[in-house]
């Protein structure tokens, strides 16, 4: 039996890839304003359990300095009053937290099996030429940091393609390079789903878990035909799941439902057209009308 | 087989994440009946309707709720698990982008139920658009007395904390998800003690799953008898399958548990370049990997395991004649080494040799015993291994060799990976 040697991997050795703690850290490099935030983050956990605060806690350092610094881990030691060591473990760990400077724009390549075969390498591959810059790697310009991403939960998009984290679905070589263009060029192209763009250490503050009602972009889009298939085709093929009925307990409810809009898909009871429990002008006996109705006018 | 919507017959509505439009299709109308209930009865009817986690493993979800110790003086929590990362999952990021109200109605039923007044909602980092979503409905719900105190004037009081991950696979494995919540490494913990007693901060937790808690409201508001009106008694209810892959329309088909891929692939208008179905996954990455042998395989919990498989997370990534399987395990077997949290040695070091040997055997120099060393590392991962991912990185490796031997023979007879172009990529990344 013939076993592979080290050098099989063909590559870098990924367990030797930890922190450059190259000194000591400083804590103070934080003004009052993070530490008033830190104390926010730590307010959302139990009384006696800040430690659960290192998460975000890391993305917040992580939005001010683009990546967690010596500084960083200092300030989050002390901020939740454990060691170093401690929060380094944590940073390691995980693939958020970027151990050196990164870009503007994270350009993420899913190159999962599914997204990899059908297309993800290749786009990985040709932004990383265009480029000239490998896995974690930020151009010179300091614009876009390329890397490989595992499976993104998105699948029936695929290839996927995130700038920040914001979906770029369906990609190909061509748009994928026509996307790292324009972030070049300085434009901001829409996502498919997902909110405007914006830069990496923004992005890192609202998973750190700072939204301002703009940022939470109330009206972005979040669904695609790949999302919406099953429920259109349910409509097209008068399919739904059994029924049940709707006990009303509120006279709110009864008078939205009157309101509702028109083009709604199926539901789990939208059977009845033809009853009273389907009649607007009778929302008392509404049963099961508070469901979406596939093709109602009104 | 009829499409059953049921959590996804809000999407494609006008903006269903927001509270108003939630409301008018049903919203909060199930919370309102439970809270009328006594929260035993709440657990008896979840019991009842046989409501098995969607998360993977389909652990019945009232029977998890009843091991909470009641009584015990103790803080219990809810903790949901929102870190979507099995490869060629896709269904509760849609979920939570698009009606993120039903899970949290869901939660808030859930708390009642096993009287936890505190619920995490632990979202993988990189879901930003979830986390959004998440957290304007997590508000709109605490401006309408959906959350906060004193609960629609019940007395019971409830609240969510948003909680989002850093990036990894493994924070999804319940006691790894606990670890990363309370700001370690997600590293998995010995089990028993279970969360149900010593869960969150040592404390009684139930751990569930987007979709699991998503489906109570309507369990609440339709009864156990009309949720098992679908699919099979043992693994009832309607199932989000997601296909993806070489598929005409991949998308979210929600169905009955027990549907076939055959009625899936008819539904999603078949193969998508007019190849032949040549390897699919019932329930991501996980699960071994089936041929057109399964067309007809029920898929549902118990179904899928007597084929040889799981249900998993229903995340059907499908493939065609023109895909290498041995490239697609080799990029799986990447995954799971990158992804491999390093606490256990069958684990952490097997996906390691993995990837060696499949590196060469797709780039050229695997011999005749590589075959034989991969199903001896997989004997070595298999049962082995302190969590569930070790075992899940054997399934790829050995139903692949079980159903496509002579597909590795050929990758090591013709020295390198047969199918065109596939070999300038190996080591791509
Ligand atoms: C490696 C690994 C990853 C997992 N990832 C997830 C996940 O992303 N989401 C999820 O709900 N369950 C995941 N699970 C299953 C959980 O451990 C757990 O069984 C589930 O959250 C329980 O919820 P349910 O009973 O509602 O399904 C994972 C398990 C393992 C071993
Ligand atoms: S099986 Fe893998 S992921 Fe699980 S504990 Fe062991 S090393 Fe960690
Ligand atoms: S494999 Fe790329 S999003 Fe799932």
């Amino acid at each position: 039996m013939t076993l592979p040697t080290n050098s099989d991997a063909g590559r870098e050795n990924f367990r030797t890839s930890v922190i450059q703690l190259d000194r000591p850290g400083d804590p103070s490099v934080f003004g009052e304003q993070t530490r008033a935030e830190a104390a926010q983050i730590i307010a959302r956990y139990p009384a006696g359990q800040s430690r659960s605060a290192l998460l975000p806690l890391l993305h917040l350092v992580q939005s001010e300095q683009g990546y967690v610094t010596s500084d960083g881990i200092a300030f989050c030691a002390d901020i939740l009053d454990i060691t170093k060591a401690q929060v380094s473990a944590v940073v390691t760990f995980y693939t958020m937290y970027k151990r050196s400077p990164t870009g503007e724009y994270l350009v993420s390549v899913c190159t999962n099996t599914l997204c990899g075969m059908l297309g993800g390498d290749d786009i990985f591959a040709a932004l990383g030429q265009t480029l000239g810059v490998g896995d974690n790697q930020t151009t010179e310009d300091g614009t876009i940091t390329l890397e490989h991403a595992e499976c993104l939960a998105a699948c029936d998009y695929a290839p996927i393609v995130t700038v920040n984290y914001e979906f770029f679905d369906n990609q190909t070589v061509a748009s994928a390079h026509k996307l790292v263009n324009a972030l070049r060029g300085g434009e901001r192209p829409m996502p498919t789903r997902g909110a405007p763009l914006c830069s990496f250490k923004q992005i890192e503050r609202q998973i750190a878990g700072f939204h301002t009602a703009e940022t939470l972009a109330p009206d972005a889009n979040t669904s695609g035909v790949p999302t919406e298939i099953g429920v259109h085709l349910a409509v097209e093929r008068g399919e739904s799941a059994p029924s049940y009925a709707v006990e009303r307990t509120d006279a709110r409810t009864a008078e939205a439902s009157a309101a509702r809009a028109a083009s709604q898909p199926t539901s789990a009871h939208d059977a009845p057209l033809e009853t009273s429990a389907s009649d607007e002008q009778h929302p008392q006996d509404s049963g099961g009308a508070a469901e979406p109705e596939p093709g109602k006018g009104t | 087989m009829p499409l059953t919507p049921v959590l996804t017959k809000r999407f494609g509505t006008d903006q269903p994440w927001k509270i108003e439009n939630y409301e008018r299709l049903d919203g909060y109308t199930g919370l309102r009946k439970a809270l009328g209930m006594p929260p035993d009865d709440l657990i008896a009817l979840v019991k009842d309707s046989n409501l098995r986690g969607r998360g993977g493993a389909g652990f019945p979800a009232g029977m998890k709720w009843q091991f909470i110790p009641q009584g015990d003086g103790k803080p219990h929590y809810v903790v949901v698990n929102a870190d979507e990362g099995e490869p060629g999952t896709c269904r509760d990021l849609p979920l939570m982008m698009n009606d993120p109200h039903s899970m949290i109605e869901g939660i808030i039923i859930a708390c009642y139920a096993v009287r936890a007044e505190w619920a995490f909602v632990y979202i993988r980092g990189e879901a930003v658009h979830a986390i959004r979503r998440v957290t304007a409905a997590v508000e709109e719900a605490r401006a309408k007395g959906y959350l906060g105190s004193d609960i629609l004037g019940s007395g019971f009081n409830c609240d969510i904390t948003i909680h989002n991950g850093a990036g990894a696979y493994i924070c999804g494995e319940e006691t790894a998800l606990l670890d990363s919540l309370e700001g370690k490494r997600g590293q998995p913990r010995l089990k028993p003690p279970f969360p149900a007693t010593n869960g969150l901060y040592d404390a009684p937790t139930v751990v569930n799953n987007v979709g699991t808690l998503a489906s109570v409201p309507y369990i609440v508001l339709g009864g156990a008898d009309w949720f098992k009106e679908m699919g099979p008694a043992g693994s009832p209810g309607p199932c989000v399958y997601s296909l993806s892959g070489r598929v005409q329309n991949p998308g979210q088909y929600e169905a009955p548990m027990g549907s076939t891929l055959r009625e899936l692939l008819e539904l999603a208008g078949g193969m998508s370049r007019g190849k032949d179905l040549k390897f699919w996954t019932p329930g991501g990455s996980s699960t071994p990997m089936f041929s057109a042998k399964h067309l007809d395989v029920a898929l549902d919990f118990d179904s899928a395991v007597a084929a040889g498989s799981m249900n998993g997370t229903s995340a059907l990534m499908i493939f065609d004649q023109d895909d290498c399987v041995v490239r697609a395990v080799k990029k799986w077997c990447d995954f799971y080494l990158h992804e491999s949290c390093g606490k256990c040695t069958p684990c952490r070091e097997g996906t390691y040799w993995y990837v060696g040997i499949y590196q060469r055997l797709e780039a050229g120099g695997g011999t005749i015993e590589d075959i034989a060393t991969l199903l001896d590392l997989s004997d070595n991962i298999l049962g082995r291994s302190f969590c569930a991912l070790g075992d899940g990185a054997v399934s790829p490796v050995t139903s692949s060799i079980q159903l496509f031997r002579e597909e590795y023979l050929a990758h090591v007879e013709g020295d390198g990976c047969p199918f065109p172009g596939a070999r300038a990529l190996v080591g791509a990344h």
